[in-house]
Parts: structure tokens; sequence; C-alpha cells
């Protein structure tokens, strides 16, 4: 039957949620790191019981955790993200030079087949990679040379979100960065080129430019990597090209403005969104909170209400708070910045709360379990 | 023994209850208390200081002896009761609300 693990990462700390196939019945671990900002938490998929935690504090910094089992202890590894060089500038929210500077560590990206190999998506955007379990970090220079003097930050900061393995052409990776765009190499990291074709951003001076898109969440089915669904600041978009050109597949969503997207675990052409009102209004269009779900791939969708507040519901899902399970059938997640986390064990067409109350949600990962 | 009390935050990340006793030899300064703490526990670094610099971090404050060392000289002397034991070198981190 197996069981699911979820790591949900939150303004005040980790909690681990597990249930059996059924997932009917959850236990719920936590908080970890109580007080801190858990911007991400993930599992290796070669050693699910190797765990990566990103936590944070602005009084305190950087910390990176690791758990090796399945997060019932931890260990601080290490924390110094040190950018390669003279990191030079990227251009501030005015326009002008901008010192590059390390925040905060948004995404944790662990290897598809080496545990000890995880890579780290930081705030100003880098990436940064780690072959000893996270003990040392290097950073992967060759991104920010492609275009970074000319990224901006987005309201959230300037923020490498999205890291995407190609499971079937290794050496291929994508990245995502709000507000530059989506980036991807082919070369294990080493070089990189914008893949934005397609995009068209109306609040930028140029609306297709190369670079400064907002992108907030791109997924992939593993099974068919070429294939790039894509969350931006306003749109859904498609690749079916490993992001060489972008069309729009918003259809009849009420709103095209949101931050996560997902892809079924066993059907790649369907695909999870869930639609915010505005960039200035980031809760669901009426108060009422709908997963809409698209089963073509794009351009039409249909709205999943079934046990989700549709009356009074003000709360936004941040772009890494939505994820699937690879149960039969699919089980969908997402948690909300008003702290509930709410499951699926059909494929999205009923809904229930796993819990209510926690502190704002900031990622929702899910492990399959033997 | 060199007295060091951390906040809250850093007495979990580190482990520890209470206060932290270090050995430092003269001259005890700041940086020689701070090098003391993180030879001890490493997953204390870049948390007070920035990684590199080893600047305070900015919402980071150092007190002793009813005063506000945190904008002292780093190599600068902690005041002799810090030194001897009596007083201890405190950690922590600025106050916010709302």
């Amino acid at each position: 039957m197996g069981s699911v693990r979820i790591l949900v990462g939150t303004r005040k700390g980790a909690f681990v949620l597990t249930a059996d196939g059924t997932r009917r019945s959850w236990e719920v671990s936590g908080p970890h790191f109580a007080g801190w900002e858990i911007y991400h938490l993930k599992g290796s998929p070669a050693e699910p019981d190797r765990i990566y935690a990103s936590q944070s504090s602005s009084w305190f910094g950087q910390v990176i955790q690791r758990s090796d089992d399945g997060g019932r202890s931890w260990t601080p590894v290490g924390n110094e993200f040190a950018y390669e060089g003279d990191p030079g500038t990227h251009l501030w929210y005015d326009g002008t030079p901008h010192p590059w500077a390390f925040a905060r560590v948004w995404h944790l990206e662990p290897s598809l087949d080496d545990p000890d190999t995880v890579y780290a998506g930081v705030e100003d955007a880098a990436l940064f990679r780690s072959r000893d379990g996270g003990h040392s970090w290097q950073e992967l220079p060759g991104l920010r040379a492609c275009s970074g003097a000319l990224w901006q930050p987005g309201a959230g900061g300037m923020c490498l979100h999205t890291i995407l393995l190609d499971p079937r052409r290794r050496g291929r990776i994508l990245g995502a960065i709000s507000a530059a765009g989506a980036f991807r190499s082919d070369d294990d990291g080493k070089t990189w080129r914008p893949i934005n074709r397609g995009l068209v951003s109306e609040q930028i001076p140029d609306p297709t430019a190369e670079v400064g898109h907002c992108v907030h969440r791109i997924a992939l089915h593993p099974s068919r990597p070429d294939v790039l669904f894509m969350q931006k600041h306003w749109d859904v978009m498609r690749s079916d090209d490993g992001g060489e050109s972008w069309r729009e597949v918003s259809g009849d969503l009420p709103s095209d403005f949101g931050f996560p997207i997902e892809v079924h675990a066993h059907e790649p052409d369907t695909v999870y969104v869930v639609p915010i009102q505005s960039d200035s209004e980031h809760f669901p269009p009426e108060g009422r909170l709908r997963v809409y779900r698209s089963r073509v791939g794009g351009h039409e969708w249909e709205p999943l209400t079934r046990g989700l507040p549709q009356r009074d519901c003000y709360v936004n899902v941040l772009r890494d708070a939505m994820a699937v399970d690879a149960l039969e059938p699919c089980g969908v997640y997402f948690g909300t910045t008003g702290g509930q986390v709410y499951a699926s064990a059909n494929a999205g067409d009923d809904w229930a709360p796993i819990v209510r109350d926690l502190p704002p949600v900031l990622s929702v990962e899910v492990q399959t379990l033997p | 023994m060199i007295r060091v009390v951390l906040p809250a935050h850093l007495r979990t990340l580190a482990r520890v209850r209470g206060e932290v006793e270090l050995e430092v030899p003269p001259p005890v300064t700041q940086r020689a208390v701070l090098d003391a703490l993180e030879a001890r526990f490493p997953m204390l670094r870049g948390t007070i200081r920035s990684h590199g610099t080893l600047e305070r971090r900015p919402y980071v404050r150092y007190y002793a002896c009813r005063e506000d060392l945190s904008h002292e000289p780093p190599d600068a002397p902690l005041p002799e009761a810090v030194a001897r034991g009596a007083e201890p070198f405190v950690i922590l981190g600025a106050m916010s609300g709302g």
C-alpha cells in the first residue's frame, strides 16, 4: 500500500505529516526548528530518509539541516554560501546597480541518484551545489554569468526558486528566478542560457525581453521532461521543447495569476494550479479557494472545490507549497498562508485539511514511501 | 573561564542549556571569545558573525556589565569582570514585536 510523508516548511518551523496509503489518518510531528523560517525541505529520491532543510532567520542567518532518519533527528551542516569570485552587481528595483548579497536558501533540490549531492537555489539568485551531504557548498557561477547583471528582484526578493533535474537527459538542469525568467544548462550547470522565448510580460519595458520575466514556478512530469508547465506572474505557459519556446495555456481560468503549478504523478497532461485574484490582491477570486485542473495539458480547466472553503477565504498558496504523491490514485497537497495543509487522495476531486492552524506555509513536499 | 549567554534560538541550535563556559587565553576580546565559541560549536558559524567578513550580523548585539559593546572594536579588551568570569558576555538578538 505504501505510505506518505509530507514535509511542510512554515514561517515558524517545519512539520512532518505522515499517513499510510489510505491517507485518511495523519500524524503530525513538529515544530522542528521552532521559531525559524523554514523555506523548504526536500528528501533525496535516492535515499528517502535523507532530508535537507533550509532554516533561516533575519537575526541569525542561514542554517542547513540534514536528517538521515526521515526527519526524526536533525544535524546542522554547512551554511557558507560564498559567491564565486567578485559577484559584481545586478539591478535594484529602481534599475540602478546593486551589489550581489546572499540572503537565504529558497529551494533545495537533492540529486536524483546521489544522496550526498544537493542543489540550493538562493537569494540573491544563484545556484549552489554540495557534493558532501551539505557540509560545503560551491556556486555554479555560469548561471549568473549568462545575464545576471540584468536581473532585477521581484517583490519577494531576487530568488532562484525552481530547480528541475532532467531524469532522462543527465546534465540538464532548469532553473527559474523571480524576476529574471527561466534558464537551462545542458552541461551539469557549467553554462546556462535564458529560455524565455514566447513569454510576454506587459509589466516590463520590453514585454518579450530575453530576461526580466517573473516566473513563479515550473513543473514537469519525469516521463516527459521536455514538456514544461509554468505559472508566470500572469499567464500559465507550456513548452513542448524543453523551454526553447513557450505558449500560453491559461485558457478558461478565472485568473491566470498564481504561484504554484504541479503535474499529476501518473498523467503527464493533468496539471494543477491555484488561481489568485491578481498581483496586487494575493487571495483567491471571490474569496473561494479553488484548485484548477486541466486533464489535457492546459487551455481547458475545471475547478476543484469539494472540501475547500467556498466563501470568505483570503489565503494565498505560495510557489513551493504544492506537491503530489505517487500513490494510486494520485494524492495532491497544498499549504496556505493561513496555515492549512489540504490533501486530496483522489487527484483533486475531494479535499480535506490535514492541519488547519500551522504558521503560514512556505513549502510542501511529498515523499511516497514503500 | 569566560561565561557566554546565547539567545534562545542559538542555544537550541548549539544544543546547550544555560550559559556556555569557554577557555579563552588573554587578551580576552570579542574576537577571541567568538572564535572560541565557534570553535566549540561550529554550527554557530555564520549565525552571529557573517562568514568571510566576520562582522556582527545586523540584528545581533553584544552586552556585558550593563554596557552595549556591539560597536566596540573586535580586538578591544572586554571588561575585566568578563575576563575573570564574574560577568557573562551576552549575545542577543535585537528585540522585535508587533
